[in-house]
């Protein structure tokens, strides 16, 4: 029996190590749920990490000088920083302008190179107009054409523009830039605009889900103890917004809040407040707050209502027999245990919060705007670059919430419903 | 006389109804006294409104009309948190996101109490169940019994005169379960504490309680010790409920003092002792307990009454012999004997003759 | 990768048609429908070419995505002065040779015909317009009307909120103008750092009462809803709400700046034959007369000038409403491409960082 047992462990009954056996019968099994899982697979790496990999890249990655003008990035790179151009130099940047006249990409490489130097885009469309007529020396026919071309700090700019991959978009991104020594300092303060936006998107991001915090749990809480009925209904009204389009619901909004709007209307009907001091709820961060609060709360009631709805009610009952206030009680027993529910709420709405473009852009006005806005310029002025670094860093930061998130509360109690 | 028992009570239901819909009643009239120190159960089937008395108890309903006092003072507007009751809930209601120990301090700590004095208590009511070494577990850790003791640990670490348990065993398997039911009955003497008890299991009930109140359609249908439960329903519902028994119609067709003659639908008469039956030629239904009928005529009484019976089946159940019988043109007529040495092994088909004694069969309603 | 990367945040909401059909991208609204109605119906009418108006905010912004994609799916768009010429630079549109554009109706050829700058190396003048200001004439009337650009940074005499739109584009000499910049110097202050702080300083003293806009369709309806008591605005589409829809908005001419509005044909264009004959077509002197038919913006060709030209209604006369009428003139801002085309980026950047500050 012993003898047996022993024997058992160690092979099969055709004398076949039962390890290995094991593993030969599990890998059918294997194989059939790997196959089962590869379009998932697939579509999650074409549709997630591909394009995210790809606005990494982009991030860092842009072409438009390097590419179009070689031989002057050839120079700059045998060159150490701080090196006046020669007359080499110039050679070299005549014979790109010609390649860049015929090709027509002047315009491509001055682009790459304003971004990093504001003003310099036209040097080269300009420079790029005369390039045929461009004779040794070089360096005087060049300062002929604009005595820019002398001015280091676009050497120093063509210089950071020579590489293919480069910080400088994470620069301005910080705002920073380039100084004609290759140093690095924070823009003048007049133009400082993303880090102020950066922070200002989080804290608002905070405050719109510390709202729909405040609103979705009592809202949750009645869906969860309500009879079935009347719950659907309530679940009904939360969800309506889900079933209108984002447009219309803003649009229906702007029409509520405005100065000559429902709400100011109706408010200077009752007589609670003068025609001349309208309330103004709207093109301001009053109008982007509420909205997005409006847009974002089912995201809120959602988790909630999905961890309120199994919290059997003994827990409350016993924390009630064991001498607790129903203050207590709420505060010890019941939001503790909400708190997945809650955790999730919190991250959905938040993430989503950050990344809102279409109502800042349309109710926010001046101080409604977001760093999202500035993605979405940068967007629609192709700069492709700037628009990923932007959100590599709007990525960075929502990540970086979500690590602590799981240090302090744990992912794993993430309850999304 | 009314005054003493009155101020002997502990907890006393007076005139108790309740109502959820306004239109039916759940409790009908609940009169219960409950003295200190007794273990009552409530026994009944779902929706007779022993769970519903527990909560009115409890606080988590209020009384419909009537009321309950708690030794000696009116209670149905005291919150529930002032009550200082005890309670054992059905799924333990052990707070998940707490460990075993701030499960148990969590009652002294809403009553104000210092550090040390708190784990001093933990640790004792820890020990008391046996489960001192797991104060640092999270409910989710444990094995069912073992969060049962939590929770009865938690129920009595605050030192409650009064603790409630609803259905508090009905998650474990059997063996366990008889075992719970013995260290509860254990605590509850040990510490002198009033337990009301709720159940839908009637061994449980018999085995634990001082007093069992058996409960239906929202009346309490008798309230007894288990002994007088088993052995003398008071009326057909009890009788069906507590126990195995067998059941005969028929009518009365003799009542004299403790003695009644009962004809069975097929003519033969049998001796039962009327409970609640009045006059002659009113129906009744005459209840005996399986292991009370006799096969042998040593074994009856003088004179006794006896059935013809054919053996149908014959069980062989470990420790008894259960045998089912054709009775008076009935099926399923049960007998039970000991597996004693030497007792008589009945075969399918066997004839015999059946009987009991008076006292053993009771006319009740039918 | 630019593919995916512009495809999947590429802004374009629109259906695009299905072959052989000409799509010509616009800014929609009455602009978008002048353009329907004076190039598009007609032209089909004409060729039996299927044509297909789409819609976008500004449509230079989808060309470059299109092009670089190589995914071009628009055969002529209607850009701004500044996009055609910066487009042009960087190699995304198609060539378009003056001397191929037909003669004037009176014989005159194209390269004649058309005002000086209305045609570029790859594109056509259809209309010139301009940024103007209006306000709604029951809030203010008679003696009490605005009259100047300064006027429009004048809170304390003109109360109400201002309509701006959102961007540096014709903002910031707009400040300059309404600052006493005279109109010959504007782009000479703009191009030095106290001028641009200047121009801000001035959009500051009236930046808690602004509404930014951005869509074309917007600063009427702002009017119209009293969100705004004056707004900058495109001058065809307040003329076409006081026209067609009666409303009683007025246009201040002062302080105007103007600049071509150019049909061009993206590189790559799916049908670019018949997309050359359109923009032929569109800019012959009977298209720019057919439009300007519609909205109030002034044809760039001379032919197109000489006879009077009366809107759709058959009774407005068009010549005092548009932005190269003499009277309209007096005060007014040739917008400068070339600047634009070098400080669209850094003004831009500017400019939001001015709106995120408080």
């Amino acid at each position: 029996m012993t003898d047996l047992a022993a024997n058992a462990l160690l092979t099969t009954a055709d004398g076949r190590p039962l390890k290995s056996a094991l593993a030969a019968a599990q890998v059918r099994a294997k194989r059939r749920a790997f196959l089962l899982v590869l379009p998932l697979l697939l579509f999650v790496l074409l549709t997630f990490v591909v394009p995210i990999g790809q606005m990494l890249h982009r991030s860092v990655y842009h072409d438009g000088f390097s590419a179009n003008a070689p031989a002057v990035s050839a120079w700059l790179a045998a060159h150490p920083a701080g090196t006046a151009p020669d007359e080499a130099a110039y050679a070299a940047l005549a014979e790109d302008f010609k390649a860049m006249k015929a090709a027509k990409t002047a315009g491509e490489a001055g682009t790459r190179v304003n971004y990093t130097l504001p003003e310099s885009r036209s040097l080269f469309t300009k420079t790029a107009r005369v390039a045929d007529d461009l004779a040794p020396p070089y360096r005087e026919a060049l300062l002929a054409v604009d005595a820019k071309w002398g001015d280091p700090l676009v050497w120093e700019a063509m210089r950071s523009a020579s590489s293919a991959y480069t910080s400088d978009f994470y620069l301005s991104g910080l705002d920073m830039e380039r100084t004609a020594d290759g140093g690095i300092e924070r823009v003048p303060p007049k133009e400082r605009i993303y880090v102020y936006l950066y922070l200002k998107t989080f804290a608002l991001s905070a405050l719109i889900t510390f709202i729909c915090l405040l609103l979705a749990f009592p809202v949750a809480h009645l869906l969860a103890t309500l009879p079935m009925a009347k719950a659907n209904l309530l679940m009904i009204l939360v969800l309506l917004p889900f079933w209108t389009s984002l447009l219309v619901r803003t649009t229906s909004w702007m029409v509520l809040l405005q100065g000559q709007g429902v709400v100011n209307n109706t408010l200077v009907a009752l007589g609670l407040i003068k025609d001349e001091s309208r309330l103004s709820m709207m093109y301001n961060q009053t109008g982007t707050i509420i909205v997005m609060v409006h847009i974002l709360l089912p995201f809120m009631i959602l988790p909630l209502y999905s961890v309120m709805r199994v919290i059997p009610p003994s827990y409350a009952r016993a924390a009630r027999s064991l001498g607790a206030t129903s203050w207590t009680t709420f505060r010890r027993i019941y939001l503790p245990q909400t708190l997945p529910g809650i955790g999730a709420g919190a991250l959905l709405v938040f993430i989503l919060a950050v990344g809102y473009y279409i109502t800042p852009a349309l109710v926010g006005g001046a101080d409604g705007q977001l760093f999202s806005n500035l993605i979405q310029f940068h967007m629609t002025k192709s700069n492709w670059s700037m628009a990923a670094a932007l959100s590599a860093m709007l990525l960075l930061g929502v990540l970086l919430l979500y690590w602590l998130y799981d240090r302090l509360v744990g992912i794993d109690k993430l309850k999304l419903g | 006389m009314a005054a003493a028992a009155q101020s002997d009570a502990f907890v006393a239901f007076e005139h108790v109804q309740k109502s959820y819909d306004g239109v039916s009643l759940v409790v009908k009239d609940l009169n219960l006294t409950i003295s200190k120190g007794e273990f009552l159960t409530m026994l009944g089937p779902s929706g007779s409104g022993k769970t519903t008395c527990l909560m009115m108890l409890a606080g988590f309903e209020t009384a419909t009309h009537g009321e309950i006092t708690l030794d000696g003072r009116p209670i149905n507007q005291v919150p529930p948190h002032k009550r200082g009751i005890g309670m054992v809930f059905q799924n333990y209601a052990l707070f998940p996101h707490m460990t075993v120990g701030e499960n148990l301090s969590f009652p002294l700590e809403v009553r104000g109490m210092g550090k040390s004095q708190r784990d001093e208590k933990i640790k004792r009511a820890l020990d008391m169940v046996q489960m001192g070494a797991f104060a640092n577990r999270r409910p989710a850790q444990l094995s069912g019994g073992q969060q049962q003791r939590i929770a009865l640990a938690r129920a009595l670490v605050f030192d409650p005169q009064l603790v409630l348990m609803d259905e508090p065993l009905g998650a474990l398997d059997k063996q366990l379960r008889e075992h719970m039911q013995f260290e509860i009955k254990h605590l509850h003497e040990s510490l002198g504490i009033t337990v009301v008890y709720v159940t839908h299991d009637q061994g449980e009930a018999l085995t634990m309680s001082d007093r069992i109140a058996v409960f239906n359609d929202g009346r309490i249908q008798q309230l007894a010790p288990p002994a007088d439960l088993y052995e003398r329903p008071d009326n057909s519902f009890v009788a069906g409920f507590i126990g195995e028994n067998n059941k005969l119609l028929g009518t009365i067709e003799d009542l004299s003092g403790d003695r009644a003659l009962v004809r069975l639908p097929t003519g033969e008469l049998i001796d039962a002792t009327p409970v609640n039956v009045r006059e002659k030629g009113q129906k009744t239904l005459v209840s005996i307990r399986p292991e009370r009928v006799e096969f042998k005529p040593s074994m009856m009484p003088e004179g006794a009454h006896t059935l013809d019976a054919v053996v149908t089946e014959v069980i062989y159940m470990g420790d008894i012999l259960r045998a089912v019988l054709r009775v008076a043109g009935q099926d399923g007529f049960v007998m039970k004997m000991r597996n004693t040495q030497g007792q008589t092994r009945l075969a399918p088909g066997e004839a015999i003759k059946v009987g009991w004694h008076p006292q053993d069969a009771r006319a009740l309603d039918p | 990768m630019k593919k995916i990367l512009i495809l999947s945040t590429a802004l374009c909401g629109m259906a695009y048609a299905a072959n052989a059909e000409v799509v010509v991208l616009s800014w929609g609204g009455s602009y978008g429908g002048a353009q329907t109605e004076a190039h598009l119906k007609p032209f089909t009418a004409k060729t039996g070419i299927p044509t297909t108006m789409t819609d976008s905010d500004n449509p230079a912004t989808p060309i470059k995505a299109q092009v670089e994609a190589g995914n071009v799916t628009v055969d002529v768009a209607s850009v701004e002065y500044a996009d055609a010429i910066r487009l042009c630079d960087e190699g995304l549109l198609e060539p378009i040779d003056i001397n191929s554009l037909p003669a004037g109706a009176d014989g005159t050829p194209a390269a004649e015909d058309f005002l000086a700058g209305a045609v570029t190396d790859c594109g056509v003048s259809t209309d010139i317009w301009a940024n103007i200001f209006a306000y709604d004439s029951t809030k203010f009337s008679g003696d009490a009307a605005p009259k100047t650009v300064a006027d429009f940074f004048d809170l304390e005499k003109f109360p109400g909120k201002r309509g701006l739109k959102k961007g540096a584009k014709a903002v910031l000499e707009f400040a300059l103008l309404g600052d006493g910049v005279p109109a010959s110097e504007v782009y000479a202050t703009l191009s030095t750092p106290e001028g641009v702080d200047r121009a801000f300083a001035k959009l500051d003293t009236i930046k808690k009462d602004v509404v930014w806009w951005e869509a074309g369709a917007q600063p009427p309806q702002l009017l119209a809803d009293g969100e705004v008591a004056m707004t900058t605005a495109y001058n065809g589409r307040i003329f076409n709400a006081v026209i067609t829809e009666g409303k009683p908005f007025s246009i201040i001419w002062d302080g105007q700046i103007y600049e071509n509005e150019m049909y061009v044909i993206p590189k790559g264009a799916p049908h670019m034959e018949d997309a050359l004959e359109f923009v032929k077509y569109a800019t012959s002197t009977e298209g720019l007369r057919a439009q300007a038919q519609y909205i109030s913006y002034g044809p760039a060709r001379k032919s197109a000038l000489k006879d009077e030209l009366l809107f759709n209604d058959g009774k407005t006369v068009m010549g005092p409403h548009l932005p190269t009428a003499p009277e309209n003139m007096t005060n007014a801002l040739e917008s400068n491409f070339e600047f634009w085309v070098d400080k669209d980026a850094e003004l831009n950047e500017r400019f939001n960082a001015w709106l995120a500050s408080n």
